[in-house]
């Protein structure tokens, strides 16, 4: 299942975020974007979603997801959102119990996915005992519970210390070369983009709009920390945004 | 660098930190019991208080034991306690239900918020003889001015727990294609609970007073009832002894609420 934007703009109380995103996300591909702050990043992706409208232009799905797909458009959160009065295990079943599954049906598909993260031992531990990379795991974890067709992620290790955000990143491309899935790959931090992006979108300040589409052909799991080639291509998107995100922030906050 | 150490004067970084994070000291607080009870033993035996202001707690024990030997006692504490179950369970249970309905739907929030605000501070108590009308001047009129009484507290404190649920969770569901249903009951209604339950403490302790309140009015039977007899014949031994009984209870309900606190809320930090 591809995802097409054509034409989105949206506003918030009259004031623009975004303007014209015209985009394909083709199936099986990590498509990142990356912009300066207050760029509509975030909206792009709840619009993606139909967590929000779009105030133009509309979000199609092209093609049916697969057939085992419980819901298409899943997102994880920077914020992991996890229930915290629930286990590991029971905020993975949360997502799986209104499908009409048998129990037995459920708990199969919370032990896979918690085998294809690494956390079978933590399957009965409280969000609070977990670090925050783990919850991050989790919360993918249960994203990949539904087997969702198109992945919505929203600056999903911005909220992880350095190292850990290394080691997630390269669980994800583990994930994704076991079994390539769709993503839409929302962050501000260039190095997760270049290490993650089959493509990259640049969105350039408030109104967004698409300034360059960069394609990287390199497979994902020969990247690497440090990669000449990615510092590269991660300092020219730097060069892209430098003037904009210090525009973005001088700038007041219109709230 | 030893140039330095000999001229400069090494002081230690004063310690500027701390304080402000409350711990549990259990046994303080009935320290504090014993000694003041025991103050005023001290007192009333030596005759450094008068037997008029206030009476002798090893007196008030032996009115208490006395109760209990002549079945006075439970003669008392079975009506109010039922009292005290009946109407408190009847209004807390309407008022959570009120307040989650208000917290859910605009329209039940915007026709009933104003309507809670005018009845809360209306002193309940003030409206017994209406209950007593409407209720007839038995058991049912004390229910309702109970269930009224815990009533508003708990339907105020509800519905801003609901409020305060964090928004991203629900977002979280929605975004997971989680029912209404579902989300109402795995996601608002759990994570509203910590709000509810300290409402409810309050509630609690205010259906006590009404309890009180009520059985003063008009009861044969009741720790309320008791009370008043004693108060008003200026018996201070007795005065006390059904206070002692109040005490106890609020400090009862406190400890099972307490108690489902840890164990509802065993998730929490």
């Amino acid at each position: 299942m591809d995802i097409r934007l054509s034409g989105i703009s949206h506003s918030y109380d009259g004031f623009e975020v975004l303007r014209d995103i015209t985009l394909d996300i083709p199936s099986g591909k990590i498509v990142c974007i990356v912009g300066p702050t207050g760029c509509g990043k975030s909206t792009l992706l709840r619009l993606i979603g139909g967590l929000e409208r779009p105030a133009k232009g509309s979000v199609l799905q092209l093609g049916l997801p697969a057939e085992d797909c419980l819901n298409p458009l899943t997102y994880v959160f920077q914020d992991f959102a996890l229930l915290p009065w629930r286990s590991v295990a029971g905020n993975i079943s949360l997502v799986l119990e209104d499908h009409g599954m048998k129990k037995s049906a459920i708990t199969e598909i919370v032990n896979n996915v918690l085998a294809r993260t690494k956390l079978t031992e933590f399957a009965r531990a409280l969000p609070k005992q977990l670090s925050g990379g783990m919850k991050q795991r989790v919360a993918i974890a249960r994203a990949l519970a539904v087997k969702p067709a198109v992945m919505l992620m929203d600056e999903p290790l911005s909220a992880l210390d350095s190292q850990t955000r290394e080691l997630l990143m390269s669980d994800l491309v583990k994930l994704w070369t076991q079994q390539p899935f769709t993503a839409v790959y929302v962050t501000h931090n260039l190095d997760e983009a270049v290490r993650m992006g089959h493509s990259i979108v640049v969105l350039s300040r408030c109104p967004g709009k698409i300034r360059e589409i960069i394609h990287l052909e390199k497979p994902l799991a020969e990247r690497s920390y440090g990669d000449g080639e990615l510092q590269f291509r991660q300092k020219y998107l730097w060069n892209l945004m430098r003037d904009e995100a210090l525009a973005a922030d001088a700038e007041l906050v219109n709230v | 660098m030893s140039d330095v150490e000999e001229t400069e004067i090494a002081r230690q970084v004063a310690f500027r930190g701390g304080g402000f994070a409350p711990k549990p000291y259990r046994w303080i607080g009935l320290a504090v019991f014993v000694m003041l009870i025991s103050l005023a033993e001290l007192g009333t035996q030596n005759g450094f208080i008068s037997p008029l202001t206030l009476p002798k707690p090893s007196d008030v024990f032996l009115k208490f034991r006395e109760l209990y030997e002549t079945g006075l006692l439970r003669k008392h504490l079975e009506p109010s306690l039922t009292r005290l179950a009946v109407g408190g369970a009847l209004g807390a249970t309407i008022g959570i239900a009120v307040g989650v309905l208000i917290g859910l739907f605009s329209y039940i929030r915007a026709g009933l918020v104003p309507l809670v605000a005018a009845i809360f501070p209306i002193p309940k108590i003030a409206l017994l003889p209406l209950f007593v009308i409407w209720f007839g001047i038995d058991e049912a009129s004390k229910y309702a001015l109970i269930a009224f009484g815990t009533f508003t507290p708990t339907v105020v404190a509800t519905y801003g727990a609901v409020d305060n649920v964090d928004r991203n969770l629900i977002r979280m569901a929605q975004s997971f294609g989680l029912s209404w249903k579902s989300i109402v009951r795995k996601i608002i209604l759990p994570g509203a609970m910590p709000g509810i339950l300290s409402g409810l403490r309050i509630s609690l302790a205010i259906a006590i007073i009404l309890l009180v309140a009520a059985e003063m009015l008009g009861a044969e039977y009741g720790i309320g009832a008791y009370i008043l007899e004693a108060g008003s014949l200026y018996d201070l031994d007795r005065l006390f002894a059904g206070v002692v009984m109040l005490s106890l209870l609020g400090v009862l309900l406190s400890a099972v609420i307490g108690g489902i606190e840890r164990y509802v809320l065993r998730w929490r930090t």
